[in-house]
């Protein structure tokens, strides 16, 4: 005998103090039982205002600005902030200082994608473990950064041109001991979690989006490509020296949380490679312009630029516009981690409480870029 | 086949279980008799002769020994190291700071028999509460007159106590960073290896002019 329970739907709000909110990100969901109704994002609870102070500071200053927008791609923000002010002041840059800055951000890709997938199984419930697995090895990254720049997070090693000093004599080796040791690391992963039947139940067809339904949002990066659409801006426009490289894109056709954890995974592989080969043809000679070429003093002429990348979430543009000033009359980022939560609605309604976090966590964000 | 995953989870789980810990102990680690008798730079039979209570510690395992956490010379630290002979109070740091938080107040009258005259550094404070380490302020020095330090054990129960001011600078360890300070990478200089660094002509760039060039410029002046 059954007998039919009346539920009415509540509404929870979540954060923005919350363990699992990647930061101070607050949602209202509306429950029926454990069922997702509605979601309403609201955003805007870490905005420190990073476009309105780049206003007030020289294009180099600007810099320890953008390290601070997605703190666990630095080296990404940099690179993008970069291009658009050689764009904008029609700087050549130095080639080893380019190359350098290859390595630079695809290690930093590997970093990025360690966090995103240690937390994303974090956030499925397998505490510890399988983050600290992903952590341990992003540690090693910023060792590298250390080695290269002196700091670990915030890096600010890119300047107009090229980057501030050349690599120090330690960095080769110690940056071809991690090379070595990544791929069996990432093998482990593999072993740990992409084989598994729990990961499996938990993450295959739970919020799936469709290639359409993304292309219509304009969301870039890895979340486009687990739903088997070949964008990657590196391949595209390549920007840097990436048409001097080769690499693979790794594709997935499901669209779903497993599918972006897999890609994400996959695409490490594919920077190693790309760093390997950066190793390779990266020669001797300056790493960024003369002063009297690009001085501290930047000042750049009257106009706009645009130069985007291809950051470990997806597009990373940043639009600069330049009034002859030495600082930028204008700087708008476009962030991917924002455009990418446009369709948390879609993503989480229907799907269950549990997978709430998980779906929320296989996007990706950083909560210091989303609001800036 | 179900299940078959999960194993293979597990031998990655086993194997990682039989490897040492990755993690650093900060600030010390506890050590039992053995390190504490290596650190007191003695047998572990001596130790238990000499100081009995140091071993009876040990063995309770109430004996820490501190950790060194191997860092690299280009390390951005926050104990500024600034050479006062070196400064010749431009400013350019202060106004390369993003952030405006070093102050400096000149006046002029200090006088050096060699360089002639300067200007007096009335104060120069930094504070470090604000600051973010970007070490842009050590990139604008001109005559390398400020360092980025090596150390980041300075934490303080108030905000103000943040503020380094410049009696303090003038005492501060100098432990320069190679941080845009490619001079030291040449001299292959290792603020962690070889210690402070009190020669300010060592630090710069700039050449200490021989005793020649000194007595010629000492006429040419008068
Ligand atoms: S390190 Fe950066 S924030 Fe700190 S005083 Fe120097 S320029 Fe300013
Ligand atoms: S530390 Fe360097 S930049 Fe700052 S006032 Fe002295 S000489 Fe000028």
């Amino acid at each position: 005998m059954t007998t039919q329970v009346r539920t009415e739907p509540i509404t929870v709000n979540l954060g923005p103090q919350h363990p699992s909110t990647h930061g101070v990100f607050r949602m209202r969901v509306t429950f029926d039982g454990e069922e997702i109704i509605d979601v309403e994002p609201i955003f805007g609870y870490l905005h420190r205002g990073s476009e309105k102070l780049a206003e007030e500071r020289t294009y180099v200053q600007v810099v320890t600005l953008t390290d601070r927008m997605d703190y666990v791609g630095s080296m990404l923000n940099n690179q993008a902030y970069m291009l658009a002010v050689e764009k904008l002041a029609g700087v050549e840059p130095s080639p080893r200082g380019v190359w350098l800055r290859m390595i630079a951000s695809e290690l930093q890709r590997i970093a990025s994608h360690l966090v995103a997938v240690g937390f994303l199984i974090q956030d499925l419930g397998a505490w510890g473990t399988p983050l600290i697995y992903t952590m341990r090895e992003r540690e090693k990254i910023l060792d590298l950064f250390e080695m290269l720049c002196g700091a670990r997070i915030t890096n600010s090693y890119l300047r107009p041109g090229g980057v501030f000093m050349d690599a120090p004599e330690e960095f080769w080796p110690a940056m071809n001991a991690v090379l070595d040791e990544l791929p069996p690391r990432i093998d482990d992963l593999d072993d740990l979690l992409t084989d598994n039947d729990i990961i499996f139940s938990r993450t295959k067809g739970v919020s799936v989006l469709t290639p359409e339904q993304m292309l219509d949002a304009s969301i870039t990066g890895p979340m486009l490509r687990a739903a088997g659409v070949d964008w990657d801006l590196r391949h595209r426009d390549p920007y840097d020296y990436y048409d001097q490289v080769t690499f693979e894109r790794p594709l997935h056709t499901a669209g779903d949380n497993f599918a972006r954890y897999w890609v994400r995974v996959q695409e490490m592989r594919e920077s190693i490679k790309i760093v390997r080969q950066c190793e390779k043809l990266i020669e001797p000679g300056p790493v960024r312009p003369d002063h009297d070429d690009v001085p501290w003093l930047l000042r750049p002429p009257v106009g706009d630029a645009y130069a985007a990348i291809e950051h470990s979430k997806g597009e990373l543009g940043f639009y600069l516009v330049s009034d002859g000033s030495i600082s930028p009359y204008r700087c708008h980022v476009r962030a991917p981690s924002l455009i990418n939560l446009t369709l948390l609605r879609e993503m989480l309604v229907g799907e269950l409480l549990a997978d709430m976090f998980v779906s929320f966590g296989s996007v990706d964000i950083n909560m210091g870029e989303v609001d800036r | 086949m179900i299940g078959l995953g999960l194993l293979k989870a597990m031998k990655v789980t086993l194997k990682n279980a039989l490897k040492a810990p990755f993690t650093i102990q900060y600030p010390d680690r506890k050590v039992g008799i053995i390190g504490a008798a290596k650190n007191e730079g003695k047998s572990t039979v001596g130790l238990m002769a000499t100081q009995p209570v140091t071993a009876a510690k040990a063995a309770l395992s109430m004996y820490s020994v501190p950790v060194n956490i191997p860092q690299n010379r280009r390390f951005r630290g926050n104990e500024f190291t600034w050479y006062e002979d070196r400064c010749t109070g431009c400013a350019s740091c202060a106004k390369y700071c993003p952030l405006g938080i070093i102050e400096i107040v000149t006046s002029p009258g200090g006088f050096d028999v060699q360089e002639g005259e300067s200007y007096a550094i009335d104060k120069f404070d930094i504070d470090i509460g604000r600051c973010m380490f970007c070490g842009l302020c050590v990139e604008a020095c001109p005559y390398d007159a400020l360092h980025m330090g090596s150390q980041f054990e300075r934490s303080k129960y108030e905000r103000d106590a943040l503020v380094i001011p410049v009696d303090e600078l003038r005492q501060a360890l100098r432990q320069p960073s190679s941080w845009f300070r490619p001079q030291f990478e040449e001299r292959d200089y290792d603020p962690f290896r070889d210690g402070p660094e009190d020669d300010h002509y060592k630090t710069g760039r700039h050449e200490m002019p021989d005793q020649e060039t000194l007595d010629q410029r000492w006429v040419e002046d008068r």
